[in-house]
């Protein structure tokens, strides 16, 4: 917390907490961005863990990283950096997917190999530059705070455009997602499908990447998701459950770490495995 | 370039890990547990964070952390590899936790946190001390040993994990030997690459070798030699060209040598895929 603010204290009178939660302009901010992430990850996210592809998921979200201190070192907006290493990296596993005759096992490995080729370059990209290591924590730890306008505004047009795009090719991307074989019988294109999903998550990390900071988009992209997924498998209810999720493990975390004095990163990561684990301890009583 | 101390150090600690990380690296691919070896990269920066906010030695948070989750990784079994959500949730959460010692770590020391935990995330390896390098390149020869006294049985358990249980091979103790032995291997390579770059030396070159040959055995050897040439060819280059940083450059080379490994079998594919293709066509 910036030294301006005072020392913020939790009265547990509500109205008060909130008025005090929203006081600065940051603040404001920051709870803005982060129920826009939670809306887009919970929706993307919710395919994700849907299509078994949390490891590549996890892979283009670390990406953030080279493509941030890559624009860093030649001086461009690090957004275009985050987005272009994320579609090259969401195509890289694309087509790696592919190759190989043992097609599953090939492609984790491909994937592993994308990941660390990608890291490397971050790092490089680092020492080259040699003055933003001091930023290292930010750039893969994020920060809620300091988020400006414009930012918002980029990430919500960045949102709209996402769900618009799966909202479109919802049907054959459900179905090829549960059901590939059938799907692909039917004339379904899954292997384009599946490329322009890639696309997508890599769109969708970048994005929140610039605020969760490259190694936390993760865990808002999986968890909020899989909680939903354990409670009920029926899609629509499911999905919403997701968004929602999100949007508490946001709102909660980003509250709490406002009145302490420890990273936003741990306590969203916290809420978002607590609920997990309550998700998934519920769903196996149930059934 | 081997008249100098750092150099040494490095090659000797280097050699030997990556030599193990090959070997470990193979058996992971094969068993579809990269992501397994994924979450220990990140287990394994907490641990090391965990144990410099207590200030002790890194390398006991390291081995720590590693070695209990690989452990329950292999008793997840042949469910982990299935279930990725659970890794990815775990770890996740794990290195939030990881976050949180490092700005404990931070408050109660005067900076140099950001340097311990760029250390741990991209290793150091040419900052190892002799004893450093004595005491990796030892425990990684354990790990080798380790894994070669088991690799039979374990690549037979890997390959059809049904047939090898009714043959009486312990399937599941082997899986979580294996599982812990992966996290030694890991918390090893993290003082040579760094937890973030870990499976560049795991996961690139197995993936190299599995594209050049079906054959266990030959695999398994391949892939321990192509991860020694691999650090080898990174320290080199990074001697020569000091802007370049050593975990960079081997992590540079083994993509190299995983690139030429997948134009080989693409080239190879075209020309056994082209008769076969016009035989298809023939047969319509």
């Amino acid at each position: 917390m910036p030294a301006d603010i005072g020392h913020p204290s939790i009265s547990l009178d509500l109205l008060h907490d909130f008025s005090e939660l929203v006081a600065y302009h940051f603040m404001v901010n920051a709870l803005l961005a982060g129920s826009i992430v939670a809306v887009m990850a919970g929706v993307i996210g919710w395919l994700m863990v849907l299509r078994r592809e949390s490891f590549a998921g996890h892979t283009l979200s670390l990406m953030a990283f080279p493509g941030a201190s890559g624009a860093t070192l030649i001086g461009i907006a690090p957004a275009w950096g985050y987005f272009g290493f994320c579609a090259l990296a969401a195509l890289g596993i694309g087509r790696l997917a592919g190759v190989g005759r043992s097609r599953h096992v090939q492609a984790s490995a491909g994937i592993g190999t994308v990941q660390a080729a990608g890291l490397a370059a971050g790092f490089l990209f680092v020492s080259l530059y040699s003055g933003v290591l001091g930023g290292l924590e930010n750039l893969l730890f994020g920060t809620f705070l300091g988020i400006s306008d414009s930012q918002v505004l980029v990430l919500a047009v960045v949102a709209a455009v996402s769900l618009a795009l799966v909202a479109v090719a919802a049907r054959p991307l459900l179905f090829a997602s549960v059901d590939p074989e059938a799907a692909a019988a039917q004339g379904v294109p899954s292997a384009a499908l599946s490329t322009g999903f890639l696309l997508l998550l890599g769109l969708a990390v970048a994005a929140t990447s610039q605020i969760t900071g490259a190694l936390l988009v993760f865990a808002l992209l999986v968890a909020p998701p899989a909680a939903a997924q354990a409670l009920t498998m029926r899609p629509a209810a499911s999905l919403l459950l997701s968004v929602g999720l999100a949007l508490t493990v946001v709102w909660l975390g980003l509250g709490i770490a406002y009145f302490s004095i420890y990273p936003v990163g741990f306590f969203i990561t916290t809420v978002a495995f607590a609920i997990y684990l309550l998700a998934a301890l519920v769903g196996r009583l149930r059934r | 370039m081997f008249t100098h101390e750092f150099m040494r150090n490095a090659l000797l600690a280097g050699s030997v890990i990556a030599l193990a990380c090959g070997l470990a690296g193979y058996v992971a691919v094969l068993r579809g547990q990269v992501f397994a070896g994924d979450a220990l990269s990140h287990v394994a920066f907490t641990g090391a964070l965990a144990a410099a906010a207590a200030g002790i030695d890194t390398r006991i948070g390291l081995f720590i952390a590693t070695i209990a989750v690989g452990t329950v990784i292999g008793t997840l079994g042949r469910r982990a590899a299935a279930d990725d959500v659970v890794i990815g949730n775990v770890f996740a959460w794990v290195l939030g936790i990881g976050l949180l010692f490092l700005a404990i770590f931070s408050t109660s020391t005067s900076g140099g946190s950001g340097i311990e935990a760029a250390r741990t995330l991209f290793g150091s390896i040419f900052g190892l001390s002799a004893f450093d390098a004595r005491l990796a390149a030892t425990i990684g020869l354990g790990c080798v040993v380790a894994m070669l006294s088991i690799a039979r049985p374990l690549l037979f358990a890997s390959l059809d994990p049904d047939v090898a249980a009714a043959q009486g091979v312990p399937t599941r103790l082997l899986g979580i030997a294996f599982a812990s032995l992966l996290g030694v291997v890991a918390a090893e390579a993290v003082q040579a690459v760094g937890a973030l770059l870990l499976l560049g030396l795991l996961a690139t070159p197995a993936a190299a070798a599995r594209l050049m040959t079906r054959r266990p055995f030959a695999g398994l050897a391949l892939a321990g030699g192509l991860a020694v040439v691999a650090v080898w060819g990174g320290l080199a280059t990074s001697y020569e060209v000091s802007s370049l940083p050593p975990s960079s450059a081997i992590i540079a080379v083994a993509v190299a040598i995983y690139t030429t490994a997948l134009a080989g079998s693409w080239v190879r594919g075209r020309a056994t895929l082209r008769p076969c293709a016009r035989a298809v066509r023939w047969r319509r």
